[in-house]
C-alpha cells in the first residue's frame, strides 16, 4: 500500500497492521517463531497428550467413590478410591473435634471469611467498621473454638485436620506481620538497646530450624516453667511459629524500608509529623507495597510449614492422613491421602499467590502512568 | 568573616527570624559548619550560594533541625531549637522547606501529599484541609493535577507541589535546598516564577541556589560560603559587582561562565 502522503508535523496516529495483532501473528509469536520454538511447542503438546488423559481417567474416569473398603472400591474400578477420603472426610476436617460441637467450627470459618473481606478490599462501603471487626475476630474465634462463656469447653488437643491448619496458619499470618514491621523498624531505630535486641531476636530465629523450636516448645520449655504450671502445647506451637514467621517478615520488611529514599523521612519530617505519623503514612505504606511479593512468600512458607507440628503429635491434614493409612480397611491409599491434602494445600497458596499479584497490580495502576 | 552587617549588633528576642550563633556541626570527624552567626530579619530573602560540600545545604537543614548542630545556638521565630522535641516540632510548624528532589509521597495523589499534614499534624478536618490546599495549589498554579499521583506529573510540575505542599501549613519561613538543580532547563522557570511570587508576599525565604537570576531579582542579601565558613555577605548588587574575597571572584566566574 503506498503511503498517503501526509503533510509533515500532521501525520495522524494510525491502527498497526493486522498482522502484528490477531491471533494468528499470537501464535506466530509465541509458539512457531523459530525451529527451536517449534520443536518445543510440538514436544509439550506431546507430553500434554501422554499425561493429562491418563491422570484425569485415575482421578475420574476409573476412580471409585463409594465403597466399605479397599477391596470394594478395588472391584468396582481401577483408579482412585475416593470413599476412603469420603469416608475421612470429617476426620480430615475437624481432627477430634466433638462431633455436637463442629457447627461452632463450621461458624468460625465463615466469620473467618467475613472477617477476610474488609482487610482484602479496600473499596468496601463500611470498611472501617468491617476493620474493628477483623481485629475483633480472633477473640471471637478464640472463644467459639475454645468454649467457656456458654459454650462446651473443647480442649486443644483435640483440635486437627484442616482446621488446625487454618487457626495455625492464619494465627501466624496475622501476627506475624505487625510483629515483623516492629522488628523490622527496631532493626533501624537509633537506640542500641531496640536495635541490638531486634538484631539478636531476628537472628537466633533465623539461626534455627523451625522444628527445633517447636520440640523446645513442646518439650523443653517444661524444665523451664515451674512445675505444675499448664501452659497449653497449641498455644505454644502457635508463638513458635509466630515468632519464627516475623524474624523472616523482618527481613523481607527490612529489605523494602531500605528502598525507601531518606528524603521521605526528611519531608515527613519537615511538614511536622513525628516518627510514628511519618513511618504509618509516609514510609510503610511504600516500604509494604515493595515487599508484597516477599510477604506473601513468607506466609505461604509458614502455612506449609504448619505441617511440621506432626513432629511433635498435633494431627494436622498430614497426620490424620497417616493415621488413617494405618488402617486395615483402607491399607495402601498412600496416593489418594497425599494428592487430598495436596490440594487444599494447593488451593489456599494459590489463593494468597494470585491475591498479592492483584495487590501488586492495583496499586501499580494507582502509582505509575 | 568580612563584613557582616549583623556582626555589630547580637540579635535580642524575635524581631528575627532566625538567629543563628556560634554554630558549630560535624559529620563525624568532618567539621562542616565553623562558628557560623546569621541573623535573618522579618521578611528578608536569603541566597546561600557556595560550591558543593561548603556547608550551604547543612547550614538551612539545621534551620528546621533535619541536622543537629553540636555548638552555638539557634533560634528560630523566638524558639530555641534543643533537643527538646517540643521546640522542634514548634520549629517545624513555622518552617516549610521544599527540597531539590521533591521529595514528594508517590503513593499519595497530589492533593493527599497537600492535606496530610495539615490533617494529622494540625488535626484539621479533612474538608477544610483539602479547601486550603486548593487553594494553594491555584497559586502554584496546578489545581487541575490535584487527583494525579507525583508520578505523573513532569518536574517543575512536581517541585510547585512540593511548593504546595509546605505552604499548607502556612510557615512563616521557608527553606529552598536547590529547588531548580534537578529540573531540566524549560521546567526552572516556572518553578522560580512561583518562588518570585512568593518572595513578594513578604515570606522570610532562605534558598539554597545557583540561580543569579534570581538572586539578583529577589534577593536581600546574598551569602557565599566556602569550607563551611560564611566567607562573604552582601547586597546583590554588590556581591555580583563588586565581589570582596579572592574564592568569590573564583566562584563567580566559574558559574557565570558556566550559564
Amino acid at each position: 500500500m503506498a503511503p498517503v502522503p501526509y503533510k509533515v508535523g500532521e501525520h495522524p496516529d494510525l491502527p498497526p497492521p493486522v498482522s502484528v495483532t490477531g491471533p494468528l501473528a499470537w501464535l506466530r509469536n509465541n509458539l512457531f517463531s523459530s525451529p527451536t520454538n517449534i520443536v518445543m511447542t510440538l514436544v509439550s503438546v506431546w507430553l500434554l497428550y501422554e499425561l493429562i488423559p491418563p491422570m484425569l481417567d485415575w482421578m475420574f474416569f476409573d476412580a471409585a467413590f463409594s465403597g466399605e473398603n479397599r477391596d470394594a472400591c478395588r472391584a468396582q474400578a481401577g483408579g482412585a478410591c475416593w470413599a476412603f477420603i469420603a469416608e475421612r472426610f470429617r476426620l480430615f476436617t475437624y481432627g477430634f473435634y466433638p462431633a455436637e460441637e463442629r457447627w461452632r467450627v463450621n461458624l468460625a470459618f465463615v466469620l473467618l471469611l467475613a472477617a477476610l473481606v474488609p482487610v482484602l478490599y479496600d473499596r468496601l462501603p463500611a470498611r472501617k467498621i468491617g476493620l474493628y471487626y477483623s481485629m475483633a475476630f480472633p477473640l471471637i474465634a478464640g472463644w467459639l473454638l475454645l468454649g467457656g462463656w456458654g459454650l462446651a469447653p473443647v480442649d486443644t488437643d483435640q483440635f486437627g485436620g484442616f482446621m488446625l491448619t487454618l487457626v495455625i496458619g492464619v494465627t501466624g499470618i496475622a501476627f506475624s506481620l505487625p510483629i515483623g514491621i516492629l522488628l523490622a523498624l527496631g532493626r533501624q531505630s537509633s537506640l542500641p538497646i531496640i536495635r541490638l535486641f531486634c538484631v539478636g531476636f531476628i537472628e537466633f530465629i533465623r539461626g534455627v530450624p523451625l522444628i527445633t523450636l517447636l520440640f523446645v516448645a513442646s518439650t523443653m520449655l517444661n524444665y523451664f516453667l515451674p512445675k505444675g504450671t499448664v501452659f497449653d502445647l497449641l498455644l505454644r506451637v502457635l508463638i513458635m511459629v509466630t515468632l519464627f514467621a516475623s524474624a523472616y517478615m523482618a527481613e523481607v520488611i527490612r529489605g523494602g524500608l531500605q528502598a525507601i529514599p531518606k528524603g521521605q523521612v526528611e519531608a515527613a519530617e519537615a511538614i511536622g509529623m513525628k516518627y510514628w505519623q511519618s513511618m504509618r503514612l509516609v514510609v510503610l505504606p511504600q516500604a509494604l507495597k515493595i515487599s508484597i511479593p516477599g510477604i506473601v512468600n513468607t506466609f505461604i512458607g509458614l502455612y506449609k510449614d504448619t505441617t511440621l507440628v506432626i513432629i511433635i503429635g498435633l494431627l494436622d491434614p498430614l497426620g490424620i492422613g497417616r493415621s488413617s493409612l494405618a488402617d486395615t480397611k483402607w491399607t495402601g491409599l498412600h496416593n489418594e491421602v497425599y494428592l487430598f491434602v495436596a490440594i487444599f494445600f494447593f488451593i489456599s497458596c494459590f489463593s494468597m499467590s494470585r491475591y498479592s499479584l492483584y495487590l501488586e497490580k492495583k496499586l501499580k495502576t494507582e502509582h505509575d502512568h | 568573616m568580612s563584613e557582616d552587617p549583623n556582626d555589630s549588633h547580637p540579635s535580642e528576642g524575635s524581631e528575627y527570624a532566625v538567629v543563628m550563633r556560634n554554630v558549630h556541626k560535624w559529620f563525624g570527624p568532618f567539621h562542616v559548619l565553623k562558628d557560623l552567626n546569621l541573623n535573618v530579619a522579618r521578611g528578608e530573602k536569603i541566597v546561600i550560594c557556595g560550591p558543593s560540600g561548603s556547608g550551604k545545604s547543612t547550614l538551612i537543614r539545621c534551620i528546621n533541625r533535619l541536622e543537629e548542630h553540636q555548638e552555638g545556638d539557634i533560634i528560630v521565630d523566638g524558639t530555641e531549637l534543643t533537643n527538646d522535641l517540643k521546640h522542634i516540632d514548634q520549629v517545624r510548624s513555622e518552617v516549610g522547606m521544599v527540597f531539590q528532589h521533591f521529595n514528594l509521597f508517590p503513593h499519595l495523589t497530589v492533593l493527599e501529599n497537600c492535606t496530610l499534614a495539615p490533617i494529622w499534624v494540625k488535626k484539621m478536618p479533612r474538608a477544610e484541609a483539602e479547601e486550603i490546599a486548593m487553594q494553594y495549589l491555584e497559586r502554584v498554579k496546578i489545581p487541575e493535577q490535584a487527583h494525579k499521583y507525583p508520578g505523573q506529573l513532569s518536574g517543575g510540575q512536581q517541585q510547585r507541589v512540593a511548593i504546595a505542599r509546605s505552604l499548607c501549613k502556612r510557615p512563616r519561613i521557608m527553606l529552598f535546598d536547590e529547588p531548580t538543580s534537578a529540573l531540566d532547563p524549560e521546567m526552572i522557570k516556572e518553578v522560580l516564577e512561583v518562588m518570585v511570587e512568593l518572595a513578594g508576599e513578604g515570606m522570610t525565604m532562605l534558598c539554597v541556589t545557583h540561580e543569579m537570576g534570581f538572586a539578583k531579582t529577589v534577593a536581600d542579601r546574598v551569602i557565599f560560603m566556602d569550607g563551611g565558613e560564611i566567607i562573604e555577605q552582601n547586597s546583590p548588587q554588590e556581591f555580583f559587582d563588586n565581589p570582596q574575597h579572592e574564592r568569590t571572584k573564583l566562584f563567580l566566574s566559574q558559574i557565570l561562565d558556566h550559564t
